[in-house]
């Protein structure tokens, strides 16, 4: 696994590797990240998106998209993630690449507030229409007394 | 006599189905747009159900998260509790003993059928195969009778604890475990005598909603609907958690990718879940079943992913500890969710009767969907 992430960043200089707990993990530049995408979906045999999620580091000022991807049918895992300004956070889309995106990126849109560009319909999902603010973020008031933000 | 002629125009008219519709297997609603009665485009609404658990998670103990995952796929809660500790164990690195990694086997694969068994029962019945619906539902109820002399809960079970399983299992479960396992091939049986090879039912399922490999990976489908697709692939196999790698047992798979084989892949399964449960009861060894593990659980800082193959498809848990004794951040992917994704693909273009075939087959549930 360590040549692939090696090979990847001869080929994307912004790239990064990591060792995970449990699976190697690349940190991609967000324009980069369709490129690395597609490359790792048509070459090296992650052919298969199987989750995708956000992570907001308040202390950090940052959101952290977090992919996971599996290599069918051998299952291999590997995790690719991206960092991102906490005030605009805003990353390309893969519905283009893995249609399995569309649902889950409107989930993270909802609950996290990315902005994904070049989705087809990114509205809101688990809340309703008319709800405000983005409820996974760190500084979402729970207790609905106190008034959100 | 009356001739269908193009340049008779119909109207498209929209059409709610849902939330509160007996097919659509919880509040969801599709809002379809109908030509005649043919569905031209496909819009699923959801969050009905949306309680927030990942954002309840970041406000609990590790330890009092487990109840929430029960709420989740609530037809197969031993499956989440599965994947939640063994998520949590990931991370802190501990060893489970034998007999409840044993019993953890047995209580999964036992919600695999019992999962497996309302999927049957519920498809037979949204085209109208209402004996059809007791059969799978009376063999269910000794499931359930199962976990509620284990643990004392039906549904929502609790029972696996990060280290082990909550509780021994009592005397007189596995005599009981045995008599569901002897009674289990006649039950498939009678459901493939009055379902499976019924013409009507046939009829009404076979070539339906089909989908092919590339479309089914392309659109994230796992479980059972992958494998109806003709693909063997299942974590338990590909990338065995637990113990599994120490059972013999087959990858069912199916080529059409139709609703039908969406329907029998599951009957399938089920007798390679008894097949898995007869091995477990026969290794299960004696012992402990908690490891000692502290009073506050508390994972060292750092992010793990871990999916288990759950009776829907994959379940994943993706965890980040800041150190402390909450979870900074745990995000469910649900296979549920996912697989709905796909529906409006395959049910576009097809009847609005096929559509309530199309959402049976594909075998959602909407705690899962809303989490």
């Amino acid at each position: 696994m360590a040549t692939l992430i090696e090979e990847l960043q001869g080929l994307f200089p912004g790239v990064q590797g990591e060792e995970g707990v449990d699976m190697p993990a690349l940190v991609v530049p967000a324009d980069q990240l369709l490129a690395v995408m597609k490359e790792l979906k048509e070459k090296r045999g992650f052919n298969f998106l199987t989750d995708l999620t956000a992570v907001d580091y308040r202390d950090e000022d940052r959101i952290e998209m977090v992919y996971h991807l599996l290599a069918v049918p051998e299952a291999k895992e590997l995790r690719v993630k991206v960092n991102l300004s906490r005030r605009h956070p805003e990353v390309p889309s893969l519905t283009a690449i893995w249609p399995a995106a569309e649902v889950q990126e409107r989930e993270v849109y909802d609950l996290m507030g990315v902005i994904f560009k070049g989705h087809p319909n990114l509205k809101r999902i688990l809340c309703p229409d008319d709800f405000t603010g983005h409820p996974l973020r760190k500084d979402f008031q729970l207790n609905a007394g106190e008034g959100r933000e | 006599m009356a001739v269908a002629r193009e340049d008779l125009q119909t109207q498209e008219i929209e059409l709610n189905m849902g939330p509160q519709h007996p097919s659509t297997h919880g509040v969801y609603r599709a809002l379809l747009t109908l030509d005649g009665e043919k569905v031209v485009k496909v819009e699923n609404i959801v969050g009905y159900l949306h309680r927030g658990i990942e954002k309840l998670a970041e406000d609990r103990t590790y330890t009092q998260v487990i109840p929430y995952t029960d709420r989740l796929d609530y037809l197969a809660g031993m499956l989440n509790n599965l994947g939640y500790v063994q998520t949590v164990e990931k991370l802190m690195d501990i060893e489970v003993p034998e007999r409840a990694e044993y019993l953890r086997i047995i209580m999964a694969e036992l919600s695999r059928i019992a999962s497996h068994l309302i999927m049957v029962a519920s498809m037979a019945l949204d085209v109208s195969g209402w004996t059809a619906w007791f059969p799978p539902f009376r063999e269910r109820e000794r499931i359930l009778d199962l976990f509620e002399m284990t643990c004392g809960s039906r549904l929502t079970v609790s029972y696996m604890r990060i280290g082990g399983v909550a509780a021994d299992i009592p005397p007189g479960f596995l005599s009981a475990l045995e008599a569901f396992l002897d009674d289990l091939p006649q039950l498939i049986a009678e459901v493939n005598g009055l379902i499976t090879g019924n013409e009507i039912f046939q009829a009404r399922c076979r070539g339906v909603g089909k989908i092919d490999l590339e479309t089914a990976l392309a659109y994230g489908l796992t479980g059972p609907n992958l494998r109806a697709c003709g693909l063997p692939f299942d974590l338990r196999k590909a990338r065995p958690y637990g113990i599994y790698d120490r059972f013999e047992f087959d990858i069912p798979t199916l080529n059409n990718g139709d609703s039908y084989d969406r329907f029998v892949i599951r009957i399938l399964e089920m007798e390679q879940s008894a097949r898995i449960i007869r091995q477990a009861m026969a290794g299960l060894p004696d012992g402990p079943v908690m490891a000692k593990v502290p009073r506050v659980i508390k994972p060292p800082k750092g992010e793990v992913y871990h999916q288990i193959e759950g009776a829907k498809g994959i379940l994943g848990f993706y965890l980040v500890s800041d150190g402390g004794n909450k979870p900074y951040r745990l995000h469910i992917h649900s296979p549920s969710f996912v697989n709905l994704g796909v529906l409006p693909k395959i049910a576009e273009g097809g009847n609005i009767q096929d559509f309530v075939v199309n959402l049976a087959s594909i075998d959602i549930v909407l705690g899962e969907v809303d989490r």
